[in-house]
C-alpha cells in the first residue's frame, strides 16, 4: 500500500513555516532531546568507539542478511513463533488481517511500530471493520486527533501540553479539562488499561531480532509494549527485514546506542525479549506469537553496496532531532511516514524518486545528522546519490525506482555550460569579466528570484581575484 | 607538515573570485606577511561542489580534473573557505575512486589546507592587534566544522586579537541555510534558517559578523541587508589583516 495521499511538498513547507506554535513546540522538544543525548554521550571518544562498534554490528548483519534471516526463521519456528514473509505492505496487511480473522477478533491493541505505519495498518484494519488502538501515549494522542506520527520516536512531539489537554477533554468521554501532566497521564492510563484487557490481538514492532536465539527485542518506556505482547492471547510482531542481528552479544552495544541517541536515556524503562509463546504450564503470555517480516524495497537497497547503508538504521531519530530542516518543518510536511534525514534517504528508495525525490533536495548537506548517527550512516553521501539518480538516465549506476524523473534539457544544459566555463580558463576569465560588469544589476529572474525572496542580491566584483592576482604580479604556474 | 614551506599555492574559490576578491587578497597578504611566496595558478576556477551536490557528478568531475591539472607541483594548497577545502580534501578522492587519475587526486587532496588552519597549525602565526576595541561574533560554516574540523583554529586567531571581544552565537553549530544550490532549490526552508541565524547574531549585540566561508557570508549578509540590520559581515582574513595593519 503506497502513501494514501499525493504529497505537495512545497505547500506543506509553506504551511509548516508559518505555524509559529509548531516551530515553538519543535524547538523546545528537539532542544531538550539533543541536550539529553549530549549528556549521555558526553565523552566524545567513548561515543566514537561505541558507534564504531554499533556500525560494525549493523554492517556485519547486512553483509549476511539472507543467511541470518533464514536462521532467524528456523530458530523462531523451533521456539513456536510463526514466521510470515511479506514482499509488499499490502501482503503484510493481508497476513495480519488473516490472523485477526482466524481468531474472529475485532479489537487490536498496538504498541508503537514504524513498520505498521509504513503499512498504514490502522487504516487498513479500520477499512476491514477492525479497531486498532494505539497504546503508546504519543501514538494514542495523535490517533485521537486523526493524525500520523510527526517523529519516528516521539510521534506527538509537534503538540504541547495545552494542546493535549484540550484534545483529551474534547475526545475522551467524561474527561474534565486539566493541564496537569500527571493527571493527563492518569486519564490515558485509565482509558488504555481497560482496552488492554479487552484486546484480542496485540501488535508490536521489533527493535532487534536475534538470529542466534530467535529472540525479538522490544525497547519501550511505558510498559504498554509489554502489555500488548503479553496480555492478549495472540501477539503479532511486524518488522522490516533489516532488523536482524546475528548474536545475542550484538544487542548490548545497540541497546546502549538506541535510547542514548533517541531520548538521552542510559536504558529504557522496559526492555522485552520475546522468544516464544506461552509454554505448557506457564500462567501468562500469548498463546500464539507471529512474526511478519516485511521487505517493501529493502532487498533492493541491500543489493546496492552504497545504498545498503540506509538499512543500518536503528530508528533512534537522532538525525531528526539535530536536523535544521526537520526542526523547522516537523514530520508532517514531508508527507510520508519517515521524515527528516533518515526519511529523506529511505522514502525515495521505497516509494520511488518520481514520488518522493523532492525529499532528497530538502537538505543543506550540513552533516549535523551524520555527526550524531549512532551507526554512522553516510546520510549526505546517500542524499547525493539520490540527487544524481533524480537526473540520471536509464543506465544509472544505482537504478533507484523512479530515477531520471527530474531530467530536463534546460538544467542539463546549464550545468554543461557551467562545466565548460570552469574547465576552460579563458572562458572562465571572460565570464567573470562579464558578470563583474553586471555588478549588482542582475536580472531578477530564475535562481536569483528565489534568492532575493529573503535576501538582497549579491554584488559581483568589477575585478576578479584572478585579475587582481595577475595585477599584483603573483606567480602563475 | 613538519617544516615551514616557503612557497604555497592559493585556491581562491569561485565565489571569492566573483564577489569577494578583497577577502581572497587578504588571505594572500596574510601568507605573504609570514614570508611565504604565494602562487596563484590562473587555470583554477571552482572546486566543483555546486554540481557535485546538485545531481551532476560528471560535470563536477570535469571541473575537478581541471583543478588537479592547475595545481601540479608539490606545494601546499591554501583555501580561504572551509567548504571548498572540504570538497578538495575529502571528496576528490571519492570522485576519482574508479579513475586513472585517482593517485593524482589523492596527492592533490593531501596538500589542501584551509587558510586559518594553515596560518595556525603550520605557520604558527602571531598576531598583534592594532585596531580599536570591538565586539564581534563568529559563524562556523558546516563544512569547516564537520569536514575540516578547523573551527578552533579560526577562533583562536580572533582570540589572539587583544582588542577584539568574541561573543559566541547560541546556535553556533547550526547551518545558516546556505547549502549552495539548496538556497535556490528550497528557498522557503533556507529562508527560515537564515532568518533564525540573523536573530541569533542580533542577540549577541556584536558590531560585526565574521566567518571563514563566503557562501555563508553572502547568505547571512544578504538576509541582514534585506531586513535593514546594520551589522556588517566580513571574511576572517580581511578582518585580521585590517587589525594587524592598524
Amino acid at each position: 500500500m503506497g502513501n494514501p495521499v499525493v504529497v505537495d511538498f512545497e505547500a506543506n513547507v509553506a504551511k509548516a513555516l508559518v505555524n509559529q506554535q509548531l516551530r515553538k513546540n519543535l524547538k523546545s522538544a528537539m532542544g531538550a532531546l539533543s541536550q539529553r543525548r549530549k549528556a549521555v554521550f558526553s565523552n566524545q571518544e567513548e561515543f566514537e568507539q561505541l558507534r564504531s562498534i554499533g556500525s560494525a554490528i549493523r554492517k556485519r548483519s547486512l553483509s549476511k542478511l539472507p543467511e541470518l534471516l533464514e536462521r532467524l526463521e528456523k530458530k523462531c519456528t523451533e521456539n513456536g513463533i510463526q514466521v510470515h514473509w511479506a514482499e509488499t505492505t499490502a501482503e503484510a496487511n493481508q497476513i495480519v488481517l488473516d490472523i485477526i480473522k482466524r481468531h474472529e477478533a475485532s479489537l487490536v491493541v498496538k504498541g508503537k511500530s514504524m513498520v505498521s505505519e509504513e503499512m498504514h495498518l490502522n487504516h487498513f484494519l479500520e477499512d476491514n471493520g477492525i479497531e486498532a488502538l494505539e497504546t503508546d501515549l504519543g501514538e494514542y494522542i495523535i490517533q485521537l486527533d486523526h493524525e500520523t506520527p510527526s517523529h519516528i520516536i516521539v510521534p506527538a512531539i509537534h503538540k504541547n501540553k495545552d494542546q493535549v489537554a484540550h484534545l483529551f477533554h474534547d475526545k475522551i468521554p467524561d474527561t474534565p479539562y486539566t493541564e496537569v501532566i500527571e493527571e493527563l497521564n492518569a486519564i490515558a492510563r485509565k482509558t488504555l488499561r481497560k482496552k488492554f484487557f479487552a484486546g484480542e490481538i496485540g501488535v508490536s514492532g521489533v527493535n532487534f531480532a536475534v538470529a542466534e536465539t530467535g529472540t525479538l527485542c522490544l525497547v519501550e518506556n511505558e510498559g504498554n509494549g509489554r502489555m500488548c505482547t503479553t496480555v492478549p492471547p495472540v501477539h503479532i510482531a511486524v518488522m522490516g527485514l533489516e532488523k536482524v542481528v546475528e548474536n545475542l552479544r550484538d544487542v548490548p552495544p545497540l541497546l546502549r546506542l538506541l535510547p542514548g541517541s533517541a531520548t538521552g536515556q542510559i536504558i529504557t524503562t522496559y526492555f522485552n525479549m520475546i522468544t516464544s509463546p506461552r509454554k505448557a504450564g506457564e500462567k501468562d503470555g500469548p498463546k500464539e506469537v507471529h512474526l511478519v517480516i516485511l521487505d517493501n524495497g529493502r532487498s533492493k537497497m541491500l543489493a546496492d553496496p552504497e545504498l545498503r547503508e540506509t538499512l543500518q538504521c536503528i530508528r533512534c531519530g537522532a538525525c531528526l532531532n539535530h536536523c535544521p530542516v526537520y526542526t523547522r518543518l516537523g514530520g508532517h510536511a514531508y508527507g510520508y511516514v519517515y521524515p527528516g534525514p533518515i526519511g529523506s534517504i529511505l522514502t525515495p528508495q521505497m516509494e520511488g524518486l518520481d514520488k518522493a525525490g523532492v525529499m532528497a533536495s530538502a537538505s543543506s548537506l550540513c552533516g549535523a545528522c551524520e555527526e550524531v548517527c549512532p551507526v554512522k550512516i553516510p546520510i549526505t553521501k546517500i542524499l547525493r546519490i539520490l540527487r544524481d539518480e533524480s537526473y540520471a538516465a536509464g543506465d544509472s549506476p544505482h537504478a533507484v525506482k523512479g530515477h531520471g524523473y527530474k531530467k530536463n534539457l534546460a538544467e542539463t544544459l546549464a550545468w554543461k555550460g557551467w562545466a565548460v566555463m570552469n574547465t576552460v580558463p579563458l572562458l572562465n576569465a571572460l565570464s567573470m569579466k562579464m558578470l563583474g560588469m553586471l555588478g549588482s544589476n542582475l536580472p531578477n529572474v530564475g535562481p536569483l528570484k528565489q534568492w532575493t525572496s529573503v535576501r538582497t542580491a549579491p554584488k559581483f566584483a568589477k575585478k576578479s581575484l584572478h585579475t587582481l592576482a595577475k595585477e599584483r604580479g603573483l606567480r602563475n604556474e | 607538515m613538519s617544516s615551514r614551506p616557503d612557497t604555497v599555492y592559493y585556491f581562491g574559490t569561485c565565489l571569492i573570485d566573483l564577489a569577494y576578491p578583497e577577502a581572497g587578497l587578504a588571505g594572500i597578504e596574510l601568507l605573504q606577511r609570514e614570508g611565504v611566496e604565494v602562487i596563484f595558478p590562473q587555470g583554477q576556477s571552482c572546486c566543483g561542489q555546486p554540481a557535485y551536490n546538485s545531481g551532476f557528478p560528471a560535470e563536477a568531475k570535469a571541473v575537478a580534473r581541471q583543478q588537479i591539472k592547475a595545481f601540479p607541483k608539490d606545494y601546499p594548497i591554501i583555501v580561504p573557505s572551509g567548504s571548498c577545502a572540504g570538497m578538495l580534501k575529502h571528496h576528490y578522492p571519492k570522485m576519482f575512486a574508479d579513475d586513472p587519475d585517482l593517485d593524482a587526486a589523492r596527492r592533490f587532496s593531501s596538500r589542501v589546507f584551509e587558510l586559518t588552519e594553515f596560518l595556525v597549525r603550520v605557520l604558527k602565526i602571531k598576531l598583534e592587534d592594532r585596531g580599536k576595541p570591538i565586539k564581534v561574533t563568529w559563524h562556523s560554516s558546516c563544512h569547516a566544522t564537520r569536514e575540516m574540523g578547523i573551527i578552533e583554529d579560526s577562533k583562536s586567531l580572533i582570540r589572539q586579537l587583544k582588542n577584539v571581544e568574541l561573543i559566541e552565537l547560541q546556535n553556533e553549530r547550526e547551518c545558516c541555510g546556505f547549502g549552495g544550490t539548496f538556497s535556490i532549490k528550497q528557498p522557503a526552508i533556507s529562508g527560515a534558517m537564515v532568518k533564525d541565524k540573523v536573530d541569533d547574531i542580533r542577540q549577541t549585540g556584536a558590531a560585526l559578523l565574521l566567518s571563514g566561508d563566503c557562501g555563508c557570508l553572502m547568505n547571512i549578509s544578504g538576509a541582514m541587508a534585506y531586513q535593514a540590520i546594520p551589522i556588517p559581515a566580513r571574511h576572517i582574513a580581511e578582518f585580521i589583516l585590517e587589525r594587524v595593519n592598524g
